[in-house]
This record gives structure tokens, C-alpha cells and sequence, in this order.
């Protein structure tokens, strides 16, 4: 990590890429309930996670330690997968019950 | 000194592998190979026994030897308890005895039972009893002797209830390990006071520790062998724990010979002589050993006076004969006991054996009033037993002549009651000629009183072994007391001086002649008249006394056994089972509904309903950690603080 980096984005507050990662997540937190399209509540899935990696890179920045990015980089890999698991099971779904509206899939119930 | 023995640990493990590969696989493996792992195994057992004596006869093994590096068993602060083995005079003696006739007696249950469904399980147990016998001989320690005492306890208890099928059989069981628990408890109290009075359990140590203090007498040494007498009354059959001996007889005739009259009801004695040392410094245990083992002579031989059943009059017998060899250990006179232990195992399972081939000749009948005439019938059977019956009733130079004289005459050497004792035996001897000729003429002379009897000799594989014990029986004394007493003497101290001269002549007139009288009286009542009852038209009273045993297991029942099956009814039906159980049950049942009933609520089947939760309790989660921070303090401390 070299110092003229450091400068380079000092101008920009900590606070602010918080401030944004915040509002990613919580902007993904209000799709996942409100939306009723099963594959709008999985881009919300993607959307909190990607508010989090947002996090995780400002912070490694700011304390300069390298593990925050090696995050991002797992959360990316897990995100990945699940994107191809979760899409090949609301496939699925669609196939057996012809509706991807998660109100009309209750089948977990007891 | 002490060269490690590595094969010493298979004379018990050898039966073990037996007890394993026919208990485990018995079931699928051929008859013939049953048979073989059964024989094989405790055969090694003897040769390897056999093998030792010859060390220690050659000269090449010194006695005693213990185990110099034995693996640690139990190591807690200062006690170190270690699977110790001891070879002395003692335990060779009873090794030789246990494997010896033990071997005899697994060939002669070979035939005995051969058309039995569960052979191989019955073998299995033989075997493991055998297992557990030695290791209680070789133990060189108490608390190993205890492990050995425990398991021939459950190898009794699996045999007599053999027969499990039949409910008098599973009671005898039953019966025989509830009363030896009694025992086994005193023991137990024994061992643990042994531990902390001498902080060791190692006989040898135990033993190097009274040495170094002569003057230590009485006071805890007498509990401690009063503890022991105990184990040894519930073990041994004494009085009055011996109940359970005589029901034993419901288990298979070979295993009455073996576990019940000649090894295992014997390992109270030889406990008493193994730990001699502490019995020697408390002159009043010594004498209740002593009242304890005439009592029990004497009271047992007048049950077996009129017991009907072949198998009873033997049990009694044995009972009774126990009874002499405590009369032996309770003067000190221990090799005499053991003497008769020796002897008594030859003659003794011979009788139950020589019973069995009766039994098996008269196809499973064993009351002696349908027996009679079987003289011509089983000539080798009738000629075996007889031998024994000889032996037991103490016929000049058959092998108990030496033995029992040898206790009466210690008895009568001893001061304070030995006199009185002596009598009681001598008046036993008498009593013991007389149930003795009474079952050997009921059974072999006069006519066949059933007459749905087509009696036949067994096998040869049967008559094998009585021949042998036959033969051990007559032979068995003639290495005689002084003999026997000098090889026991580094083991079990030296036998009190007896009487000498011509009073020991008249002492031994006196004993044959009681079993000469109580065989006339037998001759006279039994020889032409065909009743098992004679008894009854002399004493009718009496007769019906000792008929019912003395009421014994009647006033045990009512004594002890009933109050506490009304008890644990009560305690354990209404108490434990229907309040504290039954309580506890409801109240874990009423708990989980009522949380069941609030959970279920969640369990709506929306997803998004189940993502709110979540949302929700991770926004909690933040909120736990951020209240704090926002007051100043660190997240966990100000929620701990409670503030």
C-alpha cells in the first residue's frame, strides 16, 4: 500500500462509502420483503451482498490491511455460486408450479 | 528372584477365547466344533497349570511368586492397585483343583448335554465361569479376587437359570444373586476398609504390614474379617445366606458338580485362607468362623436327612460340608480346611456326576421314592458312587477319612469351644453317612419303583470322568494331613498342634464309628423297605420340621422379602413411578406444548414473512451492539453489568 494512494482518495470520507454501502443494503433488506417476483427477491440477495463488499473494501482501505479485500473476493465466489444454484432451482420452481410468486410458493409450512 | 511368567494370564484367558468364540459365533458353528473350542480351551488352561506345578515341583519357580512388573490397574494418590497375579502352595492347590475337575467336568457335560438346544451357550458359560474362577484363584490382590468373585457370581446365576424357559429355574437365578449381593456387600465393606487401614490391597503387602506390627489385635482387624466372613457366608452357603444353594439345583447336573459343589461355593474358604493373616489376629472372628461353620454342618445335614429329590440330599450335603472346612479355617487349622476343600471337590463332583448319570439313565426323573434297583441297571454309575459315598462318610483310607479327621481334630485340639464344636462334627458325620447311604439305597437297591423306567448306562464320555473322580476319591487323602499340611504351611501358616498319640487314634475311631452308626441306621430303615419315608413313621414332628427346611425360606419371605416387595410398591409405584417420574414426564410434556404452541406461530410457510424475522433479528443484534457504544462502553461489558 503506497502513501500517494492514500492521498489520492483522503478527500472522500470514510463515512461516505459507508453511508452508501448502508444504503445498498438496506435498499436490497426492503426488496427482498416487499418485492414479489422471485427473481426480483434474489437480485436483492445480490444487492445486500454486494452493500456489504462495499463495506468490507472501504475498510480495508482505510486500515490497510489486505484481508477485507480477500473477503470480497470469497463473497463474490459464494455469490457466484448461488447465483447458479438459486437460478437453476427457480427454474425449478417455475416448471412444477408455473408462478414465481413467493407468496403462492408456502409449501414449507408444517 | 521373581522371573516374569509371560504365559501365566492365559490360564484364565485361554477359557475367555472359549467363552468368546462360542458365545459369539456357538450358534452357527457345527456341534462337533462346539464341542472342541469348549474342550480345547480349558484343556490348555489345565496343561498350562499343569506346566507351573512342574516349575514349581522341579524347583525352578520359587514360591511364592508374584508378578514383578504387573500392569497398573487403578493408580489414585498413594494406591496403586495392579493386575497382580500370586503363585504360592495355595493357589496352585486350587488351580489344579479348579482346571482339574473343571476339565473333567466340561467332558462329562459333553454327553450330559448333548441334545440340548442351547449347547453352545451352555458351553460358552462353562467356560467363562472358568474364565472368572481362576482369575479369583491368581488374583494377587483383593479388589482382583472381588472382579473373579463378581464373575462367577453371574456365570451361577447365567447356569442355574440355564433353563430360563422354566420359571422355578429363572427364580433360582434370581434367588442365588440377590443373596450373594447380601454377601457381596459385606465384602465390599471388607475391601474398603482394608484400603484404608492398610492403604494397600496386595495380599503380600497386606500381610509384610501385620508382620511389622505384632502387637496389632482385634478392633478393625475383627470388622475387617467379619466383613470378609460375610462374603464368604453368601458365597460359600453358610449360615445364613445358604438359602440359595439348594434352589441352584435348577441348573443342568454337570454345572451343580462344578460351580455349586466342587469349585466356586468353595471360594469362601479359600478367601478365608487367602487372607488368614488378618483372621489370625482376631481370636472372636475366628471363633464366630468356627460356631458359623459347625452350625451350618449340622443344620444342613439334618435337612438333607429328608430331602427326596437326589440332587437336594447332595446340595444339603455340600452345604454341610462347607460347614466343616469354616470349622477348619475358624481354628486356624487352614490347610486341614483346604485339605477337605481338595477332597471334598473329587468326591463331591462325582456325586452330583455319578447323580447326573442316574438322572440320565432315568430319563430327568431326580425324586429318589420312583428310583431303586438301578444296581444292575448302570453297574459303573452304581460302582462310582459308591466310592464317593465311601469317601464322604469318612470310610477308613477313602480320601475325607484324612481330610474330615483332620478338621475334627484340630476342632478338638482348639481350647474354649473347640470341644463342643468337635461334637457338633462328629455328630454330623454321623448324620452325613446317613442321608449318604439312605440316597445310595433308595437309588440302587430294592425294585424299580417307577415302572415307566427303561433305566440304561451312559456314555462312556460320561463314565470317563466319574471313573477318574471315582479313583481321586479313594486316592485323594492318601498324600495325608502332615504331607499336605508342611506344602500349604508357607502359605497359610503352620496347622495348630493336634492331639497325638493315642487320643488321636480314639479321635479317629470315634469319627469312623459315627459313620458306621449313621450307615446302620441307614441299613436298618432302607435296605429292604421300599419307602423314602422311613423317617416320618419314627418322628413325625421332626420329620415335618425338617421337611419344610426349618421354615427357613418361609420366614425369609416373611421376614424380608415380602415387607419389601409391599414397599418398593408403595416407594417405587406411587412415589417414584407415578410422582416423580410420571410428574417430571408431564411437566417436560406441558412445557414443550405450551413453547410448541407460541413457536408454530413463525412456522407460517411465507417467505417473506420468515425474511422480515431475520430482518428483524439482525436489526436486534446491531441494536445490542450499538446502545452501548453509543453510551461510551463496550458492547458485551455494559449488557453484563446489567446497566
Amino acid at each position: 500500500m503506497n502513501i500517494a494512494s492514500v492521498h489520492m482518495f483522503s478527500d472522500v470520507p470514510l463515512s461516505w462509502y459507508l453511508l452508501l454501502s448502508a444504503a445498498l443494503f438496506c435498499l436490497g433488506v426492503v426488496g427482498f420483503l416487499i418485492k414479489r417476483n422471485l427473481i426480483t427477491v434474489f437480485m436483492s440477495i445480490e444487492l445486500m451482498l454486494n452493500g456489504v463488499n462495499l463495506s468490507f473494501v472501504t475498510f480495508a482501505h482505510q486500515w490497510h490491511a489486505v484481508k477485507g479485500q480477500i473477503f470480497v473476493f470469497f463473497v463474490m465466489m459464494v455469490a457466484a455460486a448461488e447465483a447458479a444454484v438459486g437460478l437453476a432451482i427457480i427454474i425449478a420452481v417455475f416448471r412444477a408450479r408455473s408462478t414465481l410468486a413467493v407468496d403462492r410458493i408456502d409449501l414449507m409450512k408444517l | 528372584m521373581n522371573e516374569p511368567l509371560l504365559f501365566l494370564p492365559f490360564i484364565p484367558l485361554l477359557p475367555f477365547f472359549g467363552f468368546l468364540i462360542n458365545g459369539l459365533l456357538g450358534r452357527r458353528l457345527p456341534k462337533p466344533l462346539v464341542s472342541f473350542v469348549a474342550l480345547a480351551f480349558p484343556c490348555a488352561s489345565l496343561l498350562l497349570v499343569l506346566h507351573v506345578t512342574y516349575l514349581a515341583w522341579s524347583g525352578s519357580l520359587p514360591l511364592p511368586w508374584s508378578e514383578p512388573n504387573a500392569p497398573a490397574w487403578i493408580s489414585v494418590g498413594a494406591v496403586h492397585i495392579t493386575f497382580t497375579s500370586v503363585i504360592d502352595q495355595l493357589s496352585l492347590v486350587m488351580l489344579l483343583i479348579v482346571t482339574g475337575v473343571g476339565f473333567l467336568i466340561h467332558i462329562y457335560s459333553v454327553g450330559y448335554m448333548h441334545d440340548e438346544p442351547g449347547y453352545w451357550r451352555y458351553f460358552a458359560y462353562l467356560n467363562l465361569f472358568l474364565f472368572f474362577m481362576t482369575v479369583l484363584v491368581q488374583a494377587g490382590n483383593v479388589l482382583l479376587m472381588f472382579v473373579g468373585w463378581e464373575g462367577v457370581g453371574l456365570a451361577s446365576y447365567l447356569l442355574i437359570g440355564f433353563w430360563f424357559q422354566k420359571p422355578s429355574a429363572a427364580n433360582a437365578g434370581m434367588k442365588a444373586f440377590v443373596v450373594n449381593r447380601v454377601g457381596d456387600f459385606g465384602f465390599l465393606i471388607g475391601i474398603f476398609l482394608i484400603l484404608a487401614n492398610f492403604g494397600t490391597l496386595t495380599f503380600s503387602e497386606i500381610a509384610v504390614k501385620l508382620a511389622a506390627n505384632p502387637a496389632w489385635t482385634g478392633g478393625v482387624l475383627t470388622a475387617i474379617a467379619l466383613c470378609l466372613l460375610v462374603g464368604a457366608t453368601g458365597k460359600s452357603a453358610q449360615l445364613p445366606l445358604y438359602v440359595w444353594l439348594p434352589d441352584a439345583m435348577e441348573g443342568p447336573t454337570p454345572v451343580s458338580a462344578l460351580i455349586h459343589a466342587a469349585t466356586m461355593v468353595t471360594a469362601g474358604v479359600y478367601m478365608i485362607a487367602r487372607t488368614h493373616f488378618i483372621f489370625d489376629r482376631s481370636p472372636f472372628a475366628l471363633s464366630v468362623v468356627a460356631i458359623v461353620g459347625a452350625a451350618t454342618a449340622i443344620f444342613a445335614a439334618t435337612i438333607g436327612l429328608v430331602q427326596t429329590d437326589i440332587k437336594r440330599v447332595l446340595a444339603y450335603s455340600t452345604v454341610s460340608q462347607l460347614g466343616y472346612m469354616f470349622l477348619g479355617c475358624g481354628v486356624a487349622a487352614y490347610s486341614a480346611a483346604i485339605f477337605h476343600l481338595m477332597t471334598h471337590a473329587f468326591f463331591k463332583a462325582l456325586l452330583f456326576l455319578a447323580a447326573g448319570s442316574v438322572i440320565h439313565a432315568m430319563g430327568g426323573e431326580q425324586d429318589m421314592r420312583k428310583m431303586g434297583g438301578l444296581r444292575t441297571k448302570v453297574p459303573i454309575t452304581f460302582w462310582t458312587m459308591t466310592m464317593a459315598v465311601l469317601a464322604i462318610s469318612g470310610f477308613p483310607f477313602m480320601s475325607a477319612f484324612f481330610s474330615k479327621d483332620a478338621i475334627l481334630a484340630a476342632a478338638f485340639a482348639a481350647g474354649g469351644l473347640g470341644k463342643v464344636l468337635w461334637f457338633v462334627g462328629l455328630v454330623t458325620a454321623a448324620l452325613t453317612a446317613f442321608y449318604m447311604f439312605r440316597l445310595w439305597y433308595l437309588t440302587f437297591f430294592g425294585d424299580l419303583r417307577d415302572h415307566d423306567a427303561h433305566p440304561h448306562e451312559s456314555s462312556w464320555v460320561m463314565l470317563g470322568p466319574l471313573v477318574i473322580l471315582a479313583v481321586l476319591s479313594v486316592i485323594g487323602g492318601w498324600i495325608g494331613m502332615e504331607h499336605f499340611g508342611a506344602y500349604l504351611t508357607p502359605s497359610v501358616g503352620a496347622r495348630p498342634e493336634g492331639p497325638s498319640g493315642s487320643l488321636e487314634y480314639l479321635l479317629t475311631a470315634l469319627a469312623v464309628a459315627a459313620g458306621a452308626l449313621g450307615w446302620f441306621i441307614a441299613h436298618r430303615m432302607y435296605h429292604r423297605p421300599a419307602t423314602a419315608d422311613g423317617l416320618a413313621a419314627v418322628t413325625p414332628p421332626g420329620y415335618k420340621l425338617l421337611a419344610g427346611k426349618y421354615y427357613v425360606d418361609q420366614i425369609y419371605s416373611y421376614l424380608i422379602v415380602k415387607p419389601l416387595l409391599v414397599l418398593s410398591k408403595f416407594f417405587l409405584e406411587w412415589v417414584v413411578d407415578f410422582a416423580i417420574l410420571g410428574g417430571l414426564a408431564w411437566l417436560l410434556a406441558g412445557i414443550a406444548t405450551l413453547f410448541g404452541a407460541i413457536l408454530q406461530r413463525w412456522q407460517s410457510g411465507n417467505l417473506r414473512s420468515y425474511a422480515a424475522w431475520l430482518a428483524v433479528g439482525a436489526a436486534a443484534i446491531l441494536l445490542f451492539f450499538l446502545i452501548p457504544y453509543t453510551l461510551g462502553a463496550s458492547g458485551l461489558d455494559f449488557w453484563a453489568r446489567g446497566r
